[in-house]
C-alpha cells in the first residue's frame, strides 16, 4: 500500500534508485524531475540531500529533467519544487542513510544507533570505522520503495539547509562558461533553422510554390515545408536569418481567423462563448445580520506576454526511428508525451532532455520551439536541428497569460466589515500546456496532417490550487462567500500558464477591494485586515510588513505620494506574504520603496527565497505598471521591446525583505507568492496618492491622465 | 576577402572569414566559438549582446564584424585576470546577482566600462549605465548592489597597490 502522506513525486516514483545513486566513487547522484529555471532549485535540493545524508554538498551531482533517467515529476511550476521534489529527496536521503547505517552495523557487529556519519564516512564513538557509503552502497537494494517513515533531521541537526549556499548554476553564467544555456549547444552535425509563421491561426499559404521558394533561397539554404509550417534550414546561422527575412515578404497568406481586437479586451470576455461554474462556502448570512450596504467593483488585467529575455530555442535529432530533443521546457515528461502523439512515435523512442534557457515563468515558447525542431529533424534524419525563435515570435507567438475580469461584491455590516462576498471571474484558459486535457497543445503540430481536434480547456481542480479560481477564496473571515468562475476556453490568441495563474488578477482585485471597503468604513487598511484575520501566521506577516514600513494609521503622505498595503497566502496553502509599497505619482507611477514580510515555513536557502521574492515583486511591478499585449490588423502588434516595454533599472525601487523564522515548520513554496500582492499594493498606493482608484491594469500614464481628467 | 583581416578579441587574434555584413555577435558565437555574448532582440533594445570595443560598450547584434577590425574587442570570456574571476565577476558571485543569468553577460560588460571610466560611481550613475539592459527575472536590485560592491573592492585593490 502506498502511503498517501508521501509527496506526490515519491508516490509516482517510489523506487529509491530513481532518486539516488552511488555509482561514482565519493560522489552522490541525486535525481529530480524538476528543472533549473534560474530559481536556484537544484542548489536547494542538493542542500536538502546533503543534510539528510550527512555528506558535503560538494559531493552531490544533481541529475535533472531527462526522460531517460530522472523521476517523472510533471512540470516545474506552481511553487511546488521545494515542497514536493524537496520533500521526496529528503525522505529518500533519510531512508538511504538509515539503510547504509544498518549495513555498516552488520559489518561492525554493533547497533546502528551507535554509528554516526561524517561526509559519507561511518564513525563509531567518534572514530572512523574505515567504512564509507561507497563501500556499503553495493550491499543495498535501492530498487526498494521509499517508506517515508525515517525521521527527518530536526532543526538542530541541519547544517546546510537554512544557509544561503551559493547557487551551483550561477557561477558559470557569470564567468562566461562555454555552454551555460541551450542556445550555446553546437554539436558538429548541427543545422540551423528558422520558422516563418502564419500571421494568424488557420491562414492558408497561397504561394509561392515550393520550387519558387527554394529558388529564392539559393543553394545554401533548404526549404522544409509541411502545409503551413514553413521553415528554412542551413549550416550557417547567418544564412537562415537572411533567408527567413527574404522569404517572409514573399509569402501569401489567405483566410484563417485574424484576431479581432474588440475580442481581446477584458470586458469582451463577458460576451464570448464560455462556461460558468458557481461554488459557495459557508452559511448564507443570517437574516438577523443586517447589511448596512452593498458595494461592488470591477477589476481587470490584459493579455500579458512571458517576454523571456532570450528567445526560445531547442535542438532535435531523429535517427533510426528515435527522437532526442534538448529543451528548456518546464516539463520534459509531458512534452515527450505530446511530441510522441504529434509525430506518431512511441514515447519509448522519444527522449527529452532539459538544458537551461533564459528565465521562464510559465508555459512560454519553450515547448513550441521543441516541437518545431522535432518536426524538422524528422524531415532531415541524422542531423541535429537547432531552432531559435525571433524576438517577434517570442513576444507574439508564445502563449500569453490570459486577460481576466474580476467583479467583487460585498454586503457590509454596520461595523464596515464584510458579511458576505461574491466573486465573479471571467478569464481565458491558464492551462493549455502540452498534454493538458489530453491535448497536444504544440504550435507547430497544428500544421501536421490528421491532428486530433483538441478537447476544451477546463479549470484546474481545487486540490491542485485552481487556475482561474486560484486565490479567489478570501483568506479573511467572511462567513459566506460565492465564487462564479467563467472560462472562455477558446479565447484567441492562445493563452496558458503564467506565473501565479489567476492569483495575479484575483489578489489584485481582492486586495484592492479590501482597501476600498476599509475606505468606506473609514478604517485603517492594516487594522481592517487584522480585524478579519484569524490565522496567526497571516497576522504575523501583516504586522511585520507594517512594522518594517513604520505604518501608522491615518498617516498623510505629501502631495503626489502614496503608500499601499496588500497581503496574500499563495494558493491558500503556500507561502504567506504581506507588503507595503511607497510610490510617487505625477503622470506616471514611480516605485520608491517596498517592505515585504514572507513566511515560507522552513527556509532551505534564505538568499534563494529573497531572490525569488525580489524577482517576483519586480516582475509583477512590471506587469502592473507597463505591460499589455497589443493587437492591430488581425495580429499581435507588440512584437518588440519598444511596443512591449518592461521594467527598467531606473524604475526599480529599494526592496527590504524579512523572512519569518519558522525552522520547525514544513517548507512553503514562494516562487509565485509576490505576484498578486505586488499589484494590489501598488494600486492601493496609487489610490492613496491620487485620491482616486484605478481598477484596470496596467496603471499606465494614459490611464492615470484619463482618470485625473474625468469630471 | 583578404586573409589578413583579423579580429582582436580578448587579446587573441581570430581571422575574419564571414561576409562583410555579418554581425559581430554572429561571428563571436558561430566563428570564434565565444558563446557568452547573447542574442536577445537583434535591435539594440535589450543589451544582452553588449561587448566592449576599445573599452566602449557596443551592441554586437547590429555592429558589422568588419567594422571592428583593428580594434580591441572584449567579451565576458576576456574579463578574468590570470584565470581568476575579475573583481566585478566576484562581486556578482558574492551578491548572487542574477536569476536565469541570460542578461548578465551584457550587464557585466557595461558595468566594466562604467568602472573603468568612473571608479566611484553613485547608485544613480550605475543605474544610468545599466538602463539600456533588460532583466526579466527582476534581479535588478542585487545587480546594482554587485556593481557597488565591485567598486569598493577595486578601490581597495587600487589603494593597496
Amino acid at each position: 500500500m502506498i502511503d498517501n502522506t508521501l509527496p506526490q513525486g515519491l508516490r509516482d516514483n517510489p523506487r529509491l534508485d530513481q532518486w539516488i545513486g552511488f555509482e561514482v566513487p565519493n560522489r552522490v547522484r541525486i535525481s529530480t524531475g524538476k528543472v533549473e529555471l534560474g530559481q536556484g532549485v537544484l542548489t536547494a535540493l542538493a542542500q536538502m540531500a546533503a543534510d539528510e545524508l550527512d555528506v558535503a554538498i560538494s559531493r552531490i551531482d544533481m541529475s535533472s529533467g531527462d526522460t531517460s533517467c530522472t523521476p517523472e515529476e510533471g512540470y516545474t511550476a506552481g511553487s511546488l519544487s521545494i515542497e514536493n521534489s524537496g520533500g521526496s529527496i529528503r525522505r529518500v536521503a533519510a531512508h538511504v542513510r538509515a539503510m547504509l547505517c544498518e549495513a555498516a552495523a552488520v559489518q561492525l557487529s554493533c547497533r546502528a544507533g551507535e554509528l554516526r556519519v561524517s561526509d559519507g564516512q561511518i564513525l563509531r564513538g567518534g572514530t572512523p570505522t574505515g567504512l564509507d557509503y561507497w563501500q556499503l552502497a553495493p550491499l543495498l537494494d535501492l530498487t526498494t520503495s521509499a517508506s517515508g517513515g525515517t525521521q527527518l533531521k530536526s532543526a538542530a541537526e541541519r547544517h546546510v539547509m537554512g544557509t544561503s549556499w551559493p547557487r551551483t548554476d550561477l557561477h558559470g553564467k557569470i564567468l562566461g562558461a562555454a555552454t551555460s544555456f541551450i542556445h550555446d549547444l553546437a554539436p558538429a552535425d548541427m543545422l540551423h533553422a528558422r520558422i516563418l509563421r502564419q500571421p494568424w491561426p488557420d491562414a492558408e499559404l497561397q504561394g509561392p510554390s515550393d520550387i519558387d521558394m527554394q529558388a529564392t533561397l539559393g543553394t545554401s539554404v533548404r526549404l522544409v515545408r509541411l502545409n503551413t509550417f514553413v521553415t528554412v534550414v542551413a549550416a550557417a546561422e547567418r544564412d537562415v536569418v537572411s533567408a527567413a527575412e527574404r522569404l517572409a515578404t514573399r509569402l501569401h497568406w489567405r483566410g484563417g481567423t485574424p484576431i479581432q481586437r474588440d475580442d481581446t479586451s477584458p470586458a469582451s470576455l463577458k460576451t464570448q462563448p464560455s462556461t460558468t461554474s458557481a461554488v459557495s462556502r459557508g452559511d448564507a448570512p443570517a437574516t438577523t445580520e443586517v447589511a448596512a450596504k452593498r458595494i461592488s467593483r470591477s477589476y481587470s488585467k490584459p493579455f500579458l506576454a512571458h517576454a523571456s529575455i532570450g528567445p526560445s530555442c531547442a535542438l532535435a535529432h531523429f535517427e533510426n526511428g528515435s527522437l532526442t530533443v534538448w529543451t528548456h521546457s518546464q516539463g520534459v515528461f509531458p512534452l515527450r508525451g505530446a511530441l510522441a502523439r504529434a509525430l506518431r512515435l512511441d514515447p519509448a523512442h522519444v527522449r527529452v532532455i532539459h538544458v537551461p534557457g533564459a528565465g521562464c515563468y510559465g508555459h512560454n515558447g519553450a515547448d513550441d520551439v521543441a516541437c518545431d525542431a522535432a518536426i524538422i529533424a524528422r524531415e532531415l534524419p541524422g542531423r541535429t536541428i537547432r531552432v531559435l525563435w525571433s524576438r517577434a515570435d517570442e513576444l507574439a507567438a508564445a502563449p500569453f497569460g490570459p486577460p481576466m475580469l474580476v467583479e467583487l461584491e460585498a454586503t457590509v455590516a454596520p461595523s464596515g466589515l464584510p458579511l458576505s462576498w461574491t466573486t465573479r471571474i471571467w478569464g481565458g484558459s491558464h492551462l493549455r500546456r502540452p498534454g493538458a486535457h489530453g491535448n497536444i497543445n504544440l504550435l507547430g503540430a497544428q500544421a501536421l496532417p490528421d491532428q486530433p481536434v483538441p478537447a476544451p480547456s477546463a479549470e484546474l481542480p481545487e486540490q491542485a490550487g485552481g487556475s482561474g479560481m486560484r486565490n479567489a477564496w478570501l483568506q479573511y473571515a467572511v462567513s459566506h462567500q460565492t465564487v462564479h468562475n467563467t472560462l472562455v476556453a477558446d479565447l484567441a490568441p492562445r493563452t496558458s500558464a503564467m506565473r501565479g495563474l489567476g492569483a495575479f488578477a484575483n489578489v489584485f482585485a481582492i486586495e484592492s477591494f479590501v482597501d476600498e471597503l476599509a475606505a468606506e468604513a473609514a478604517a485603517d487598511p492594516v487594522a481592517f485586515r487584522l480585524a478579519m484575520t484569524p490565522d496567526t501566521r497571516a497576522r504575523a506577516v501583516i504586522e511585520k510588513a507594517a512594522a518594517m514600513a513604520g505604518w501608522r494609521a491615518g498617516d498623510r503622505r505629501p502631495e503626489g505620494h502614496g503608500r499601499g498595503f496588500a497581503f496574500s497566502r499563495y494558493k491558500d496553502r503556500a507561502g504567506y506574504l504581506a507588503m507595503v509599497v511607497d510610490v510617487g505619482v505625477e503622470d506616471t507611477v514611480k516605485l520608491q520603496r517596498v517592505w515585504c514580510a514572507v513566511d515560507a515555513g522552513l527556509v532551505i536557502s534564505p538568499d534563494g527565497v529573497r531572490n525569488q521574492v525580489e524577482g517576483g515583486i519586480l516582475q509583477s511591478a512590471s506587469w502592473t505598471l507597463k505591460e499589455q499585449v497589443l493587437f492591430e490588423d488581425g495580429r499581435v502588434a507588440s512584437c518588440s521591446w519598444d511596443s512591449y516595454p518592461i521594467l527598467r533599472f531606473s524604475e526599480v525601487p529599494e526592496i527590504d525583505i524579512a523572512l519569518m523564522d519558522r525552522p520547525d515548520d514544513a517548507p512553503l513554496g514562494v516562487g509565485e507568492v509576490a505576484q498578486g500582492p505586488t499589484a494590489a499594493a501598488i494600486a492601493n498606493a496609487v489610490a492613496d496618492a491620487l485620491g482616486l482608484r484605478l481598477r484596470d491594469l496596467p496603471l499606465t500614464r494614459e490611464r492615470i491622465i484619463a482618470a485625473l481628467q474625468k469630471p | 576577402m583578404s586573409a589578413s583581416r583579423l579580429l582582436h578579441i580578448n587579446g587573441q587574434s581570430y581571422p575574419l572569414l564571414a561576409p562583410g555584413d555579418a554581425s559581430l555577435l554572429d561571428v563571436l558565437r558561430n566563428d570564434c566559438g565565444l558563446m557568452a555574448t547573447r542574442f536577445g532582440c537583434g535591435a539594440e533594445s535589450c543589451g544582452a549582446c553588449v561587448v566592449l570595443v576599445d573599452g566602449r560598450t557596443v551592441h554586437s547584434c547590429t555592429r558589422p564584424a568588419d567594422s571592428v577590425v583593428g580594434h580591441a574587442v572584449t567579451t565576458l570570456e576576456g574579463l578574468a585576470i590570470d584565470g581568476r574571476p575579475h573583481p566585478l565577476q566576484q562581486a556578482f558571485i558574492d551578491e548572487q546577482a542574477g536569476q536565469c543569468g541570460y542578461c548578465l553577460s551584457g550587464i557585466l560588460m557595461s558595468a566594466k566600462a562604467l568602472l573603468d571610466r568612473n571608479s566611484k560611481p553613485s547608485r544613480a550613475e550605475i543605474v544610468a549605465a545599466l538602463d539600456g539592459h533588460l532583466c526579466r527575472c527582476g534581479a535588478h536590485a542585487r545587480i546594482i548592489r554587485a556593481v557597488e560592491r565591485a567598486a569598493v573592492t577595486l578601490a581597495a585593490t587600487a589603494h593597496q597597490s
